[in-house]
């Protein structure tokens, strides 16, 4: 006998914002009685990149296609997991250090989805959803940023 | 006809645009329209195979275009 209702996964939340990402308002939106685990993955702008001093990210997204592609990749993710709980935040406009840029919160009964669930989404995410950043450096310099290119 | 492209991010800075009309015989392929944009000012900037989303979703190269479509050219994405 199962010790535990198997119920479908459920993408709660998916949005692209202009304001400061609430990491504890995130969190709330995926747990319920039924949660174990939440696994949270939040990125944030850091000081350095390639070597050089960044001082802050324009962040661009294409935002129907955006959220379009958080939902599909989400939904996705809790269609392989029963029971997976997820809600994404990426923010766009320009963020200074340390400020946060993306945030996912995954909530399972158990930890270890919960936790591969959040990998997935950041992984995937990376390569699918339609957004950039302009790097600003202490130098005045500003510039896309292409992970594709060799540098 | 025309047919509306945008641009995001690098190439709207190419092209001096976030919205571009393309005159284009109608219906085309993603790949024609490419061709077209690469012979622009600014067009330097696109790859062969440069990313498409046609009505927010990907397409590759042979998909075909429709005058009523949405269509986007997209520079590496680096979101995160």
């Amino acid at each position: 006998m199962a010790d535990q209702t198997v119920s479908p996964g459920e993408v709660t939340h998916i949005a692209i914002v202009e304001r400061e990402i609430d990491v504890g308002s995130l969190m709330a939106r995926v747990t319920n009685a039924g949660i174990g685990a939440v696994s949270l993955f939040v990125g944030t702008v850091r000081e350095h990149n390639d070597g050089r001093a960044v001082t802050g990210i324009d962040y661009e997204a294409y935002q129907p296609m955006a959220e379009r592609q958080l939902q599909a990749i989400a939904a996705e993710a809790c269609a392989e997991t029963p029971s997976l709980r997820l809600a994404i935040e990426h923010r766009v406009g320009t963020l200074h250090v340390g400020e946060i840029s993306v945030a996912i919160a995954a909530a399972h009964p158990r930890r270890a989805p919960a936790i591969a669930g959040a990998q997935r989404v950041i992984e995937v995410l990376k390569q699918r959803v339609p957004i950039w950043k302009r790097e600003h450096y202490l130098d005045g310099d500003r510039r896309w940023v292409d992970p594709t290119a060799s540098s | 006809m025309t047919i509306p492209v945008l641009l995001f991010a690098s190439y709207a800075d190419a092209f001096g645009a976030r919205r571009i009309l393309v005159p284009m015989p109608m219906p085309c392929s993603v790949r024609e329209l490419v061709t077209a944009l690469r012979g622009l000012p600014g067009g330097h900037v696109l790859p062969a195979e440069p990313l498409v989303a046609v009505n927010h979703e990907w397409v590759n190269a042979e998909a075909r275009i429709s005058a009523s479509d949405e269509v986007a050219v997209i520079p590496p994405v680096a979101g995160g």
